[in-house]
């Protein structure tokens, strides 16, 4: 992922000391959004990092996998981050931080429990912002070919010669 | 050396489609010596070009054009844009096929006989049974280099497979093995054997999978008969005022616009599109569509009761290693309807790769109970399940006026609403499923809704009297004499086996029927 960055250049510490946490794993700085830890960070241009950061947490929460970092999260919906959808991003996450006050919290990032976050988005679900987020992460997670080693999908083949001699039927217990 | 013709050439047979159907036709046609112009409206890809890569491949070879569906059935909601997941390139969708090759059963070419009156249901018997069909089995099964035919040795096992079966058996089914496919389990026919690559459905980079593309194709046009045109997208049939057949309308790569004269038109566009272009093809001669006098052209539209079951085990399965389809249990495929339906179904090893799994496993799930089944991808074993359907007239091809497609013409609308007879079979199907993979130690199992539909049948059924059909048991249509039909949309009933065996027999069949008639010059 080019634009998400190991904070190369800056030490983890200077990044840390540049940004604000905001919700579980998330921070954000100016211009971009980072795990909290500073293992990857990535630049936003059009869409508020904080922004980006609940579509992050959004994405997790419509597929959540504990084993999967949110630095793939980030990469799913960093597609987002255009001019055309700017302004619908911002109305959606306005919607989210919404449904988030009327529980009490300041926004959506900071809603504690993911069951909460969940039924929030099960409010949501008919809407056109749920419906096109889920819909492109089917292939902005699923899709994506680093994701595939952590669910030990080995993809191509081909290449290695197919599996007849590497475990088609290398099966034991049954 | 491939054949060219000129557009003004009528002496030509024009075959529309270069799938199992269109492909095996125009192979068959040439090597009698007879001039064929078979006009694909996809590119032409070869094992070199497939990708082992599920949406790559999907991007490069399907059929993309603007469709539209309706009806309960959950594909019109989930896929609203993508009613069948077929082919647009040379070969069709023998590029993605799985390669299960079964021959009908002698009583689903007799359905509305033994099945008697079933409400709802458009049933009819073949004109054909299973004894004028065999001789053409025989030849299909020798062409495609079926396993377990002609002394070809089944494929192996995979650990899919293996699962399947080890559940299948400890339930008593009887009739498990590795299948009939057109998948070499040994070098034949210039192409080698199996790889076990797992990416069957994406084409098959060491061709050992039967497919037109690369078998019927560049031998037809080795004998100095056959031309195809790739990217030759067909748009009207023309017919004179005698009311035959004498060419046809198609836009190039570029759009621009070719007629191409022909004695005799063979449309192989697969069920969707061949009604389509006899329904584009009104004239005010025949305002109703060609061929359509029945009114039954793109009507009883069949798709096969499809589902499918993954389970998940405590242990690795690794299913997407080896052949996507490695084994079928057949003792549901009987007709027998103490179970609660009439017809029956067969249950074929199946794996989707993560990123189709993710697409198609309950298509809009989310959340944990989703996310949860695909953290155990690992640990997934996965089966087919397709049945015979029942024709509808009201599930069909419409033109969708509101529509358009790149060509300006009419988008097809495919309406399909489950009969409670799909329904029941399905639900059924879905039951013993599960209990397979039960039976070795199942942790949790998923019902699957059907995919997109990749069997799609009936929409220019073959009857033998003008008015219920179509095309008669030659596939030639009962009101234009020079003007066949050749893919699945022939077919009266569906049968509970995968249908593209069937096609090409039928394809072989009809090669000799046009030979014959042309040469007694009554086309
Ligand atoms: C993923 C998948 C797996 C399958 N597995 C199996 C299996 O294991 N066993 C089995 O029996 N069947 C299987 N099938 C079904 C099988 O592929 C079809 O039954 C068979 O290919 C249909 O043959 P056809 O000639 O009717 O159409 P196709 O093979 O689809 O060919 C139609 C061709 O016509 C062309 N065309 C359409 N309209 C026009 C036009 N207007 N002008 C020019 N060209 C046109 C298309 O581009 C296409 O190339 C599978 C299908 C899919 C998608
Ligand atoms: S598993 Fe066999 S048939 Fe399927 S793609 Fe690989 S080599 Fe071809």
């Amino acid at each position: 992922m080019e634009t998400i960055t190991s904070s190369k250049g800056i030490s983890r510490r200077e990044l840390l000391k540049r940004c604000m946490v905001v919700g579980a794993g998330l921070a954000v700085g100016t211009g971009f959004v980072a795990g909290s830890t500073a293992t990857w960070a990535m630049e936003t241009k059009y869409v508020a990092p904080k922004e980006m950061a609940a579509l992050i947490q959004m994405a997790r929460d419509i597929y959540p996998h504990n084993h999967v970092a949110d630095q793939y999260y980030a990469a799913a919906v960093k597609g987002f981050d255009s001019e055309e959808s700017k302004a619908r991003i911002a109305d959606g996450v306005a919607a989210l931080d919404a449904a988030a006050q009327g529980r009490g919290y300041a926004d959506y990032l900071s809603v504690p429990w993911e069951l909460e976050r969940v039924e929030i988005l099960r409010g949501m679900e008919q809407s056109s912002f749920f419906q096109t987020m889920r819909g492109n992460l089917v292939t902005g997670l699923y899709n994506n070919k680093e994701v595939w080693p952590l669910f030990g999908y080995e993809g191509e083949s081909y290449s290695k010669g197919g599996y007849i001699n590497r475990g088609f039927d290398d099966i034991t217990w049954v | 050396m491939s054949a060219k013709f000129d557009l003004n050439d009528d002496g030509v047979v024009v075959v529309i489609g270069s799938g199992a159907g269109g492909g095996t036709l125009s192979n068959e046609l040439a090597q009698k010596g007879i001039n064929v112009v078979c006009l694909e409206a996809g590119g032409r890809h070869l094992p070199q070009d497939y990708q082992n890569d599920e949406w790559g491949s999907f991007g490069q070879i399907s059929w993309l054009d603007a469709r539209t569906t309706s009806g309960d059935w959950r594909v019109a909601k989930d896929f609203s844009g993508l009613p069948a997941w077929i082919v647009k390139a040379v070969g069709g969708s023998t590029v993605h096929w799985a390669g299960a090759s079964l021959r009908f059963q002698e009583h689903e070419f007799k359905t509305q006989t033994v099945y008697g009156n079933v409400h709802g249901a458009n049933l009819l018997d073949w004109p054909i049974g299973l004894s004028e069909l065999e001789p053409y089995y025989a030849k299909a099964e020798a062409k495609m280099g079926v396993t377990r035919t002609n002394g070809i040795p089944g494929l192996p096992g995979n650990n899919n497979y293996k699962v399947f079966e080890a559940g299948a058996k400890k339930l008593g089914y009887k009739k498990v093995h590795t299948g009939n496919m057109a998948i070499n389990s040994q070098p034949r026919d210039g192409r080698p054997g199996c790889q076990q690559v797992g990416f069957c459905f994406q084409g098959c980079k060491f061709g050992a999978k039967w497919s037109s593309a690369y078998t019927e194709i560049p031998k037809g046009e080795a004998t100095g008969h056959l031309e195809v045109r790739p990217n030759a997208h067909v748009l009207k049939i023309e017919h004179d005022k005698s009311g035959k057949v004498t060419g046809v309308l198609y836009a190039d790569s570029d759009g621009n616009k070719h007629l191409q004269k022909a004695r005799i038109v063979a449309v192989a566009g697969n069920s969707i599109e061949s009604p389509r272009l006899l329904l584009n093809s009104a004239s005010s001669m025949f305002p109703d569509g060609l061929a359509n006098s029945s009114g039954q052209v793109g009507r009883n539209y069949m798709r096969h009761m499809t589902a499918s079951v993954y389970g998940v085990f405590d242990k690795p399965v690794r299913m997407w290693r080896g052949t996507t389809m490695a084994g079928i249990v057949q003792d549901e495929s009987r007709h027998d309807p103490s179970r609660g339906f009439v017809g029956g179904f067969e249950f074929e090893t199946l794996s989707l790769g993560l990123p189709f799994m993710a697409a198609f496993l309950n298509p809009g799930g989310w959340g944990r109970e989703f996310t949860t089944a695909l953290d155990s991808y690992e640990n997934m074993a996965g089966m087919w399940l397709v049945g015979e359907d029942m024709p509808q007239e009201t599930n069909r091809i419409t033109l969708n006026h509101d529509v358009k497609d790149q060509y300006g013409l009419p988008a097809p609308n495919v309406h399909f609403d489950d009969h409670p007879n799909d329904i029941a079979m399905r639900n059924y199907a879905w039951k013993k499923g599960a209990e397979i993979y039960d039976a070795v130690g199942a942790t949790r199992t998923f019902p699957t809704p059907p995919y997109p539909s990749t069997h799609n049948l009936g929409t220019n059924r073959m009857s033998a009297k003008a008015r219920d059909g179509v095309v008669n048991k030659w596939g030639q249509t009962h009101d234009i004499p020079n003007l066949f039909v050749s893919d699945g949309s022939q077919f009266t009933t569906g049968a509970s086996e995968n249908p593209t065996l069937t096609i090409v027999s039928l394809a072989i069949r009809q090669a000799d029927y046009i030979a014959r008639e042309m040469a007694a010059r009554t086309i």
